[in-house]
């Protein structure tokens, strides 16, 4: 689960990193005088979506008067911001992080990962902040300054005052880089983060060291421990269909495709939308039904899938591990009765009692349209698709 | 032969009262898996399924020799529950239980090292459909009808993928040595390499098959570890082609986040390194036949 900056920045300073003043805002008139009521003359307003590269799309400007801040962030309230990280459609502006602007002498990159393949914390940091991450190790691998946390002794000082040394701090700033990062990796270990980028932290002209941006992802399996970071959640930061599923508890993540995909295990989820590729389609979803495909998982699942407009025919994949075939085409069978489903539906059920499935499937007198292979699904799909498409061309054309 | 778990291994389940872990007891059981017993704290004395059930692993494994363990506690407490089983002197232990925090498992993990090697238990999950010898025991949730007796070593991330694997080989009369899920979690007790190092020792695989899928640095690791050691074939199939950046698909650890972790990126890594890929998943069993007849 990823944060805001604004509440990235509160978690930090909670564990002794140093961050500017600032405050929220809801609203341009609220923005403006948020920043009176924090003084000084330079003021920058941040548009608070889940998305780096904030700054190049415009969702970051200086302004010198409460009234740039009142124009500055009027064009940005309820428009979308488009990064490199949002996709076309863009994520909303719903608030806005006004705050007093600094001084900066310097600029350093840091980020705490879950390295997976040491299988501990690491530290990557480097003297070039301000650039992404990924666009450091292309042009300046040989700045990049690394560190792996041994799990029962935690993160060392030496190895802050190593890092700091090496990306040329100042002696007398060190004890400060040292607090920073101590406090980034308690944030990290305490409240089960996956993810701690400060990016960039600087160094002032009147030697401060601040953390000027900070992201923050959490790990889902951990948030039942730390309900104090759940209630950070914002949805209008999210698909609004993968929140829905997650509430649901599926599996869901949304493509531009038109063949609509409900698997059960994520491996088959994602071999499934392969093989629609490799016959020549586009697959219009990643669905996990998980485990136990019971009809209200089923019919849920076709509600979900078919919300997505472009969707011009479902292809159903179930390999029957822990439940039977026989039941899982029961499922599907009162699913599609309950639901409206106006597309071909292909079904391929293997594993335990495939040939009772089948069976069913062929007495039910609903038009599915039945597959044995995994080749074959994907084949059918295909073409049931593209001769769907065939056909509602040509009833438009004829119309 | 086979590797890690075979029809004399004494097993025990942890967790062995939920409804989940009395429903694959009972099919692990009518496989012919070794079950010995059970442990739930607070349930000592009980039974399931006729198998006695001990309050600790430590009792189960002074009383009866247990060696193997499958972990079905639920997620909050079940690092908690694989120290244990490593502490007890468990050889090995599967854990199939989906939803355990990563630093849970990074714990666990190091926790695991505080042992010397040869006491030291090999952990295969979480989040995973478990490890099968065909013909001998099933340790885990699969069902056991897919699998035919044979020379196929796999190696998967996914547990129905795996089975998707198994059928297409049992559809073309191949079996399988032992079929080892390692799971679709970030910081998992087995990577592919250290399965690999067990099945090219095993004298009854000939064919090794390694189910992979974006995010990780695991298949690279795997391909450096093939090109330099091992002798026997290998095939591979890597799963989210269509998979965009950035995102989790399913697994915790399906996620590309860096270079090198995407489906076509593996699939160049592990041809580099001589491995067989299917580039299509519905061909697994058909390229791992026509690698096996040309061995």
């Amino acid at each position: 689960m990823d944060i805001h900056e604004y509440q990235a920045k509160e978690v930090l300073s909670n564990f002794g990193v140093t961050v500017p003043d600032g405050a929220l805002a809801y609203s341009p008139e609220q923005a403006a005088y948020r920043a009176r009521e924090m003084g000084g003359n330079r003021w920058v307003v941040k548009a608070q979506v889940h998305a780096g590269g904030r700054g190049k799309a415009g969702g970051v400007k200086v302004c010198d008067s409460d009234q740039e801040i009142h124009d500055a962030t009027e064009n940005m309230f309820g428009r979308k911001l488009i990064t490199h990280q949002t996709g076309p459609e863009g994520k909303g502006i719903y608030r806005v992080y006004v705050e007093a602007a600094v001084s900066i002498d310097r600029e350093i990159y840091l980020g705490f990962v879950l390295d997976r393949s040491t299988q501990r914390v690491m530290i990557v940091a480097s003297a070039e902040g301000g650039m992404e991450i990924e666009d450091i190790s292309a042009s300046k691998p040989e700045s990049i300054v690394r560190a792996t946390v041994e799990p029962a002794v935690g993160l060392r000082d030496f190895q802050c005052r190593q890092i700091a040394f090496k990306l040329g701090i100042e002696p007398k700033l060190v004890q400060q880089t040292v607090r920073t990062l101590q406090g980034c990796y308690r944030a990290f270990i305490e409240l089960d983060a996956t993810m701690v980028e400060v990016n960039p932290l600087v160094i002032t002209t009147d030697s401060r060291v601040i953390a000027l941006d900070a992201k923050m992802t959490f790990d889902d399996n951990a948030l039942f421990r730390h309900p104090q970071i759940s209630e950070l959640r914002d949805k209008s930061q999210e698909d609004p269909r993968e929140s829905r599923a997650a509430d649901r508890g599926l599996s869901y993540v949304g493509l531009e495709g038109n063949i609509g995909c409900i698997v059960n295990g994520a491996g088959l989820a994602m071999a499934t939308m392969d093989t629609i590729k490799l016959a020549g389609g586009e697959p219009a979803n990643f669905l996990d039904i998980g485990g136990g495909a019971t009809p209200e998982r089923v019919a849920k699942a076709f509600r979900l899938v078919l919300s997505d407009k472009n969707v011009q025919a479902v292809l159903v994949n179930i390999f029957a591990g822990i439940n039977r075939c026989d039941w899982v085409a029961e499922g599907v069978i009162q699913a599609l009765k309950e639901v409206q489903v106006n597309v071909p539906v292909i079904v391929r059920l293997a594993g335990n009692n495939v040939e009772a499935g089948q069976k069913i499937l062929a007495k039910s007198g609903l038009p599915i349209i039945r597959a044995t292979t995994l080749k074959e699904a994907a084949e059918r799909s295909v073409a049931a698709w593209q001769s769907d498409t065939i056909k509602s061309s040509t009833l438009k054309a004829v119309s | 032969m086979s590797i890690l778990l075979d029809r004399s291994t004494k097993v025990i389940v942890q967790g062995i009262t939920g409804k989940m872990a009395r429903l694959h007891t009972k099919d692990m059981l009518a496989y012919g898996t070794n079950v010995v017993g059970g442990v739930v704290p607070g349930k000592g004395g009980e039974t399931v399924e006729g198998i006695p059930v001990f309050n600790t692993v430590e009792e189960v494994v002074a009383e009866t020799g247990a060696e193997a363990s499958l972990v079905f506690v639920p997620p909050p407490f079940a690092a908690d529950s694989i120290m244990e089983a490593a502490d007890a002197g468990i050889r090995y232990c599967v854990c199939i239980t989906d939803g355990i925090p990563a630093q849970d498992m990074i714990r666990v993990k190091r926790y695991m090292y505080r042992y010397p090697k040869e006491r030291r238990m090999i952990l295969t999950g979480p989040n995973c459909a478990g490890t099968i010898s065909p013909g001998k025991a099933l340790l885990g949730i699969m069902p056991g009808s897919i699998y035919l007796e044979g020379n196929v070593g796999i190696i998967g991330r996914s547990g129905t993928l795996g089975y998707e694997a198994a059928a297409q080989l049992k559809d073309l009369g191949l079996g399988v040595s032992t079929s080892v899920g390692i799971g679709g979690d970030p910081i998992n007790g087995s990577s592919f390499k250290d399965i690999l190092e067990q099945f090219e020792n095993d004298d009854d695989t000939h064919v090794i098959a390694l189910i992979g899928e974006i995010g990780g640095p695991q298949e690279a690791e795997a391909a450096e570890y093939i090109r330099n050691h091992v002798t026997k074939p290998v095939v591979a199939y890597v799963a989210g082609l269509t998979a965009p950046k950035g995102r989790t698909m399913g697994h915790a650890g399906a996620i590309i986040s860096a270079f090198g972790e995407s489906a076509s990126e593996k699939v160049e890594i592990l041809s580099a390194a001589g491995v067989t890929v299917a580039e299509n998943p519905a061909i697994i069993g058909q390229t791992i036949a026509r690698v096996m007849e040309a061995a």
